[in-house]
């Protein structure tokens, strides 16, 4: 789980760049006003469960960093370091649901489903508003109900998308052992 | 579509500087912002800043899109914090100087008006830094700088797959969404919210089998190669330190240790005027 070959390098990368695709050009915006809702974070999760917490760490500060570099309006280290943390998390939990071995049944979405809540409760809820107060001195009121708000919206949408795309993975990598020898 | 990080190329002396001295003052100098609330030193970091534009002759101009749009975002977020807690600049440096009464709770004061000062002193520091990096670093001499200022080159690597393959996956997510629109897939507003995130996803499902693809042949070529044998490597991008980068670090160090510094001074993170 803690090695890095070079398919976890690779894997990063390509995750990193899939991130920042879908964070930075595909917002479906929400009915509340300047929170757009994060398909990312279902990739993320998705990547994190199949690769590990390193993969998913360095994907999640990748790529959320190369988004905040590409719009120019400043690195929020805060939220870039709760991103990486998701990922973290749902790499540690979900290592569980053997994703990796093209496994995927009612006990991994569930497992899958209370890895990414647990991460995103964990992330936008605590990290990222105290690294908010400690850095930027925010009011705590103010960013306790912008992290509980991101923080609902994503666990609905990795919801959808992440287990979604969890299901269509193992359905089309073959099961471990599915191949027998003939006599 | 191909300069997605705003890469503005001229001749002057912060092209010059290399990319790992660019990546570490910025890396400083943010963390010296962060930390601080001394309105002095986030005032001239914020006259530094803009001055720098002037000397990497890029001119306001060209990034005023993302200007104006963080302008919109500091506004908004100033008034968020108002709304929310409009006694916060008092409780900061206790006490309480009163200018005028709006309705219910809310009064202006004028340590509130600091506080909200010193915070949008700290955006106006971040933001000219990270839009000069972006637009006089060259992004291909990214991951070489990355690893110059200590970072694992195989990570460093990472990061450079990643910004190779950005169009790539960019070009690959249009192509697929188109098709998929082509075939009745409704994907704009004109869907419910529900649906439509449900829709977006059908576009993952070929994205991501292509990119896994991808993964593959990718890290088999690698290994090919005997990627990650070796405990060093050497980059094509990578440009060798000269006077001026060193002067550079040793003038972002400077700025933190007056960060740090003052804070000791101060008795705290901030400069309180009040007392």
């Amino acid at each position: 789980m803690w090695k890095i070959n070079v398919k976890t390098i690779v894997a990063i990368g390509i995750g990193a760049a899939l991130f920042f695709v879908l964070g930075r050009f595909v917002a479906i915006p929400s009915p509340v006003p300047n929170v757009t809702i994060c398909i990312q974070y279902g990739l993320l999760a998705f990547m994190a469960a199949l690769f590990g917490p390193i993969a998913g760490c360095l994907i999640g500060l990748i790529g959320h960093f190369l988004i905040d570099l590409s719009w120019g309006w400043g690195v929020w280290w805060s939220w870039v370091i709760a991103s990486a943390c998701f990922g973290f998390v749902v790499g540690l939990l979900g290592n569980r649901t053997r994703l990796a071995f093209g496994q995927f049944g009612k006990k991994g979405a569930i497992n899958f489903n209370l890895a990414q809540a647990i991460a995103h409760a964990g992330a936008w809820i605590v990290i990222a508003p105290v690294l908010d107060i400690l850095i930027y001195q925010e009011p705590a009121n103010k960013v306790f109900i912008q992290g509980g708000v991101s923080a609902l919206s994503n666990i609905i949408t990795t919801a959808i998308v992440g287990t979604l795309l969890c299901f269509a993975w193992a359905k089309a990598v073959p099961d471990k052992g599915s191949l027998k020898k003939e006599n | 579509m191909t300069n997605l990080f705003n890469y503005i190329p001229r001749s002057s002396i912060v092209h010059k500087l290399t990319g790992a001295t660019k990546l570490a003052a910025l890396l400083l100098l943010t963390f010296a912002s962060m930390t601080s609330f001394d309105t002095r030193l986030l005032g001239g970091m914020v006259i530094f800043a803009f001055a720098m534009f002037g000397v990497s002759k890029i001119k306001l101009k060209e990034v005023a899109p993302v200007l104006w749009f963080t302008f919109v975002f500091m506004v908004l977020n100033n008034l968020l914090i108002y709304a929310f807690s409009p006694e916060e600049g008092v409780a900061i440096y206790g006490s309480r100087t009163e200018i005028c009464h709006l309705f219910g709770m809310y009064y202006i004061t004028w340590e509130q008006l600091f506080y909200q000062l010193n915070v949008v002193l700290k955006y106006l520091v971040m933001i000219p830094l990270v839009l000069l990096f972006v637009s006089t670093t060259n992004p291909s001499e990214f991951a070489a700088s990355l690893n110059r200022i200590g970072v694992s080159y195989k990570i460093a690597f990472s990061v450079a797959l990643a910004m190779r393959y950005i169009p790539d996956v960019q070009r690959e997510y249009h192509d697929i969404s188109l098709s998929l629109q082509a075939r009745g897939v409704e994907m704009t507003d004109k869907e419910k919210l529900l649906k439509r995130i449900k829709n977006v996803t059908t576009i993952l499902f070929p994205l991501i089998m292509t990119s896994m693809q991808k993964i593959e042949v990718i890290s088999n070529a690698m290994e090919l190669r005997s990627f990650g044998k070796e405990k060093k490597r050497t980059w094509y991008a990578a440009r060798p330190f000269r006077k001026a980068d060193y002067a550079v670090i040793a003038g972002s160090v400077l700025v933190v240790l007056l960060s740090v510094g003052l804070t000791f001074l101060n008795g705290g993170r901030f400069y309180n005027p009040f007392i």
